[in-house]
């Protein structure tokens, strides 16, 4: 699995230079969600692009010291479970499932609305950030198997 | 089996465009989806998250806010969906396991 | 007539980029340009309701500190924006298990033409 498709070191020198600061990017975008056009979704979308960029550039092996392949899958689980988690701590501090203002612990009401909104989206940045490079992960392992015709 | 196809395509565009001649003319200020009040005197969905997102939240952004909180169960769903997909990739295209068919 | 331009040249591009995906998945017979035209449709249905929520004199819907307390006539319709990001991440989620459909498609019949295909799984089941 040793293919790069890049040999050219002016596309492997920027590739490696610029990933890190797409990530930054990436992380103000997840967390300005608030202020400016932004949040989640777009968050982690950015934050996958960064790393793939870096798989498609320096191979599959070199970018296991990015972000490791095993790695994957149990991140996103957890960005899952860090939503589903919110909904049912408003449940047991007494409110209905994802009502934010039973989080009284952050102040007043509309300030536990606003922490609520950024937890919920802290979660979704990092479950679609692990998903979407373990549906990479997999469309990329493995050579096709011809099988005959006489099967 | 050509001829039927560009048959379909060409009768699909004909509905399209004569569909999107009586849509009500885009941005129109008094267009059912632009109204701040339905027709039963009750305020519209769009027009009360707009209005009241600052006071509920703390909170400039009326987009995100919508999206996590008063509609948050729909991203609930979504973000599950997006877990399912993934699940399902690794179950088609089994990563470093056994090889398939063998 | 400039007026029927304005309010309907938006939705006229629209159904055009429609009827290109439409194109590519009723006409081509390869796979992947199958599943390029059902990309350009979802896509083409996207834009389609974020050009609808517009208003003229309307500006982003994130709260502007300099226009006061907030009327709804002052802002765009904030809600197909937000129904539209949840339709394009279910598009990518939906995209990414068509590609694996089809690679495994692949290894299991050695094509991606969709004629040749018909006739390898009606070989198979006679």
């Amino acid at each position: 699995m040793e293919n790069r498709d890049f040999n050219c070191p002016i596309v492997l020198l920027i590739s490696r230079m610029v990933s890190p600061f797409i990530m930054l990017f990436a992380l103000y975008i997840i967390f300005h969600g608030h202020y400016s056009p932004g949040g989640g979704f777009q968050g982690g979308t950015m934050l996958a692009a960064a790393v793939l960029l870096t798989r498609i550039t320096s191979g599959y092996s070199v970018s296991q010291f990015q972000f490791k392949t095993a790695l994957t899958m149990p991140l996103g689980a957890a960005g899952v479970l860090i939503y589903w988690g919110t909904g049912f701590s408003s449940l047991l501090l007494g409110k209905s499932f994802l009502n934010y203002s039973a989080l009284t612990v952050f102040g007043s009401v509309d300030n536990a609305h606003s922490m609520g909104i950024l937890l919920v989206e802290v979660g979704v940045g990092l479950a679609v950030m692990a998903l979407l490079i373990s549906i990479y992960d997999d469309l990329f392992a493995g050579e096709p198997i011809m099988v005959k015709d006489n099967e | 089996m050509k001829i039927v196809n560009i048959v379909v395509l060409v009768l699909f565009g004909a509905v399209l465009l004569f569909a999107s001649l009586t849509l009500p003319p885009r941005g129109d200020a008094k267009a059912p989806l632009n109204c701040p009040y339905s027709p039963a005197n009750t305020p519209s969905a769009s027009s009360y998250y707009a209005e009241r997102a600052h006071e509920d939240a703390h909170t400039d952004n009326m987009v995100t806010v919508i999206l996590a909180d008063y509609r948050g169960f729909d991203t609930l769903g979504e973000e599950t969906v997006i877990l399912t997909a993934a699940l399902v990739c690794l179950l088609l295209l089994r990563r470093g396991g056994s090889k398939n068919g063998e | 007539m400039s007026d029927l331009f304005t309010g309907y040249y938006a939705y006229v591009f629209v159904f055009v980029l429609m009827m290109i995906g439409v194109y590519g998945i009723l006409v081509k017979r390869n796979l992947i340009k199958k599943m390029i035209g059902m990309t350009i449709f979802q896509l083409s249905i996207i834009l389609f309701y974020v050009a609808a929520a517009n208003k003229w004199g309307g500006t982003v819907p994130v709260l502007d500190a300099r226009l006061g307390t907030p009327l709804a006539s002052q802002y765009i319709n904030p809600l197909p924006h937000c129904l539209m990001l949840t339709a394009i991440v279910v598009g990518v989620a939906t995209s990414g298990v068509a590609f694996a459909l089809i690679i495994s498609t692949f290894r299991r019949f050695n094509t991606l033409d969709e004629n040749e295909l018909l006739e390898k799984m009606r070989k198979k089941d006679a």
